[in-house]
């Protein structure tokens, strides 16, 4: 049986090429392997080889041939010497049209269950003071007792107790094989801590700060995020990465970014970046529990503030679930993390004002509670995000971006965002208060959408 | 972890003076013994194993001439008995391998179907990841395989991490990373290396010298060329191995295993072995010669020579040329399989972006 050989595509954008030379000839005996011909692309010269083996039984499309359209026949092998047919004498060969990708029929997303709410706190439910540090580290104690494949890695979190004291006494009830320092190696240890959520466990990571890891990026993104997606479901990577993010004080440009907008810009990661001690302590022990990547963004500025916390056996709460801070009906500031704190700041002065503003702290910053913001925007009609971060390609101009898509019609007034100055953290006092939001120039906003 | 508190090397330790620094002890034990000593049949097993990836890597580079496979295709021609000859000496049932883009090879060696892994490779969503995945993203954790990894280098550090959860888990398993001379100038590289030899973890790193990093040769990026000697800043013991015969492989492989096994923390294998076509299917080649390939091919190849190794023990030509029929079925009914199989469900677009719902 005569075996066609056709114009190869060389390249993943190859369309046609110039047959330039054939280097066997009719009734020559080829095998695997040997060089066929030369064929040039609009890259480069290539070298075609065969992959079966016969002999050439008749040569179709000759050298010095431009414009040869991949997949046209430009030659026959017969099988063992068998005397081979020639494909009836060289009428041009249509060549099958060039993987023309018909337009696939248009899939609806689907559609995600109603999110859940945070389980009641039963009444009579002891609340206790906890600093949001106490609240992160009570969170991942508790999840280590329960699990014994979670496991805490990073720099200085064992034998120094953490930079920022978070993992203080970890090391000495879990000891040291599940309480690890690294070295200062943020690509390598997001890279093993990946690793070892493939293989089965349950890494929490610590970064001394986001900052850091953008030396380790590359894992966050295209290990962890990815792999679930493109094994087909088959490789989970449930991995948290967490640490402080976003300024801090007085530490300068290369330690003071937000890293929030980056990570939730990333299909098949978790961002959650929680305010206040409850919310940490529920949503990290829920992200610790995900089967899916988390990254956990925290806050240096917020790990002393005290807050209530629920004295309960098990307090975790829903992922992807924003929450009303304080309820309002005039006006409705979106944020999360530091900015929940500016933004309840700017409300009180406002309602000194008689501007009842609503303040909802995202928590979760993908997947992103749509609905919440706009049935807050359907309640107020008037809208203003706080972030605390650039403005370009950020939180803000998404919630922005959603409110005009689908609130448009609810919308009293253009919404407002409140960001960081565009420019890298200055380190003089002055420069660096004038840099970062405030709630004063939150409220201003506030009083510009209510046209106050 | 059995030891890993007291495993961790502290500076004292660390200090001149210490013998049990062996670093070329391997490599010793290596070249006393450089040949596995294969009986008939495993020899025979390895020549079909080498035999399935060449024509099944032909098929590959014939289905994307025919604009069949799309992207990036990089073919493991010539580099057959590394694959082969390492894993035929691991534990399938514990241990885990892991890889970077040029995978097809290392999965075949692990006896995973090639109609999956074609499929893969022609996007069809009978693919082993469901055509999500392609050429260069392929896993199987069935088979303990981790992929099939894109970014150069990545994989090590993810090696180091599966070797991590071995021992964390005490279950007994070994990680076998491998990557190229081209990764092997990422800089993750070391810092797993440095964390893999501080925490003693079970990790076989492999580095696949095939002497070109994509179109340069070894010595216009690398200061140091013996890739096995690259461990030594880190206390790691290097083999240097000649990759072109897999007896040499599978007995460089049992001594790295044993040392591994043994509690004694990472190797660093470097394979010497050349593949016989472009870094990936666009590559024109044209930082080589034609006759530096040829002498190669000609003179140095795997399979060629464990066939002359059979025929010369007195295996019958025919049994091999049954063996060579077979494949090329087994290979073409791959191909029919992956020309044929539909595409991806439209909906596949959404699944498996996550794995819980929020």
């Amino acid at each position: 049986m005569a075996i066609e050989l056709k114009m190869p595509a060389l390249s993943p954008t190859m369309e046609e090429g110039t047959l330039a030379k054939w280097l066997v000839k009719e009734g020559d005996e080829v095998k695997s392997g040997d060089i066929l011909a030369e064929i040039e692309t609009d890259k480069a010269t290539m070298e075609f080889e065969a992959v079966d083996e016969g002999v050439i039984g008749k040569i179709l499309v000759p050298e010095g041939s431009e414009g040869v359209k991949v997949g046209t026949v430009i030659a026959v092998i017969g099988e063992d010497g068998a005397a081979t047919t020639p494909a009836p004498a060289a009428a041009p060969v249509a060549a099958p049209a060039p993987i023309a990708v018909p337009a696939p029929a248009p899939v609806d997303r689907p559609i995600a269950a109603p999110r859940a709410s945070d389980p009641a706190i039963p009444a009579g439910t002891n609340m206790r003071q906890s600093t949001v540090r106490e609240a992160l580290r009570d969170a991942m104690a508790e999840e280590m007792r329960r699990d014994s494949r979670v496991f805490v890695m990073g720099e200085e979190v064992a034998q120094y107790q953490g930079a920022y004291k978070v993992t203080q006494g970890l090391l000495e009830e879990f000891g040291p094989k599940r309480v690890i320092d690294t070295p200062i190696t943020e690509y390598g240890f997001a890279g093993i801590g990946a690793g070892a959520a493939m293989g089965g466990l349950r890494p929490i990571v610590e970064f001394m700060t986001f900052n850091f890891a953008m030396q380790a990026i590359d894992h966050v993104i295209n290990s962890a995020a990815k792999t679930n997606y493109m094994s087909g479901g088959q490789m989970r990577c449930p991995v948290v990465f967490r640490g402080p993010n976003g300024a801090a004080s007085r530490v300068g440009a290369q330690h003071s970014q937000n890293y929030g907008p980056w990570y939730a810009n990333v299909p098949g990661l978790i961002v959650i970046a929680p305010y206040d001690a409850a919310d940490a302590k529920g949503l990290l022990k829920a992200a610790i529990r995900s089967e899916d990547p988390v990254v956990f963004l925290e806050n240096e500025l917020v790990y002393g503030r005290s807050f209530d916390l629920p004295e309960l056996d098990d307090h975790v709460l829903p992922i992807g679930k924003a929450r009303i801070m304080r309820e309002g009906k005039d006006v409705t500031i979106v944020s999360y993390s530091i900015g929940v704190g500016l933004a309840l700041e700017a409300a009180e002065q406002l309602a000194g004002e008689g501007i009842d503003a609503e303040v909802l702290d995202l928590r979760t910053l993908r997947p992103l509670d749509r609905e919440a913001v706009l049935i807050s925007l359907a309640k107020t009609n008037r809208l203003v995000v706080a972030e605390e971060g650039w403005p370009q390609c950020s939180i803000a101009s998404e919630i922005m971006a959603i409110c005009m898509e689908d609130g448009f019609d609810h919308l009293d007034a253009p919404v407002l965002r409140v960001c960081d100055e565009d420019v890298p953290l200055p380190y003089a006092a002055n420069l660096e208060k004038a840099a970062l939001i405030d709630a004063g120039r939150i409220a201003a906003a506030v009083r510009k959408v209510c046209y106050r | 972890m059995a030891k890993t508190g007291s495993s961790r090397k502290t500076p004292a330790k660390v200090a001149a003076g210490d013998e049990n620094f062996a670093l070329r002890s391997l490599q010793d034990a290596h070249d006393a013994n450089p040949r596995f000593a294969a009986s008939d049949e495993q020899l025979l097993k390895f020549y079909e194993q080498m035999l399935l990836i060449r024509r099944f890597e032909e098929k590959a580079g014939q289905l994307y001439g025919l604009g069949l496979i799309g992207g990036f295709c990089h073919l493991y021609i010539g580099q057959e008995a590394v694959a082969v000859g390492l894993q035929s000496a691991l534990d399938g049932g514990k241990d885990s391998v892991i890889t970077g883009y040029r995978d097809h090879g290392h999965m075949l060696a692990y006896g995973i179907d090639p109609k999956v892994i074609m499929a893969e490779l022609t996007g069809r969503g009978a693919g082993i990841s469901r055509g999500k995945g392609g050429s260069m993203h392929m896993f199987s954790t069935d088979h303990k395989f981790y992929g099939g990894h894109g970014i150069v280098g990545a994989q090590v550090p993810l090696g180091a991490g599966l070797a991590f959860a071995h021992q964390y888990r005490e279950d007994g398993g070994l990680c076998m990373a491998y990557f190229g001379d081209g990764a092997a100038n990422q800089g993750q590289v070391y810092e797993a290396f440095n964390m893999a030899a501080l925490w003693n973890l079970p990790v076989i790193f492999v580095v696949e010298n095939n002497g070109y990093a994509m179109g340069t040769a070894v010595q216009r990026g690398s200061a140091e060329t013996h890739f096995h000697r690259r461990g030594t800043a880190f206390r790691i013991p290097g083999i240097s191995v000649n990759g072109m015969d897999v007896l040499e492989v599978r007995a460089a492989a049992e001594v790295a295993v044993a040392h591994v096994r043994a509690g004694k923390g990472p190797v660093l294998m470097e394979l010497h072995t050349y593949r016989y076509r472009g870094h990936s299917m666009s590559d024109p080649a044209k930082y080589r010669s034609r006759e530096e390939v040829q002498e190669m091919r000609e003179k140095h190849d795997p399979i060629d020579a464990a066939k002359a190794e059979l025929l010369k023990r007195g295996v019958a030509e025919d049994r091999l040329k049954e063996i060579e029929k077979q494949i090329r079925s087994q290979v073409n009914e791959a191909a029919d399989f992956a020309e044929n199989s539909p595409e991806p469900e439209m909906s596949e677009l959404y699944t498996d972006v996550l794995v819980e719902s929020y």
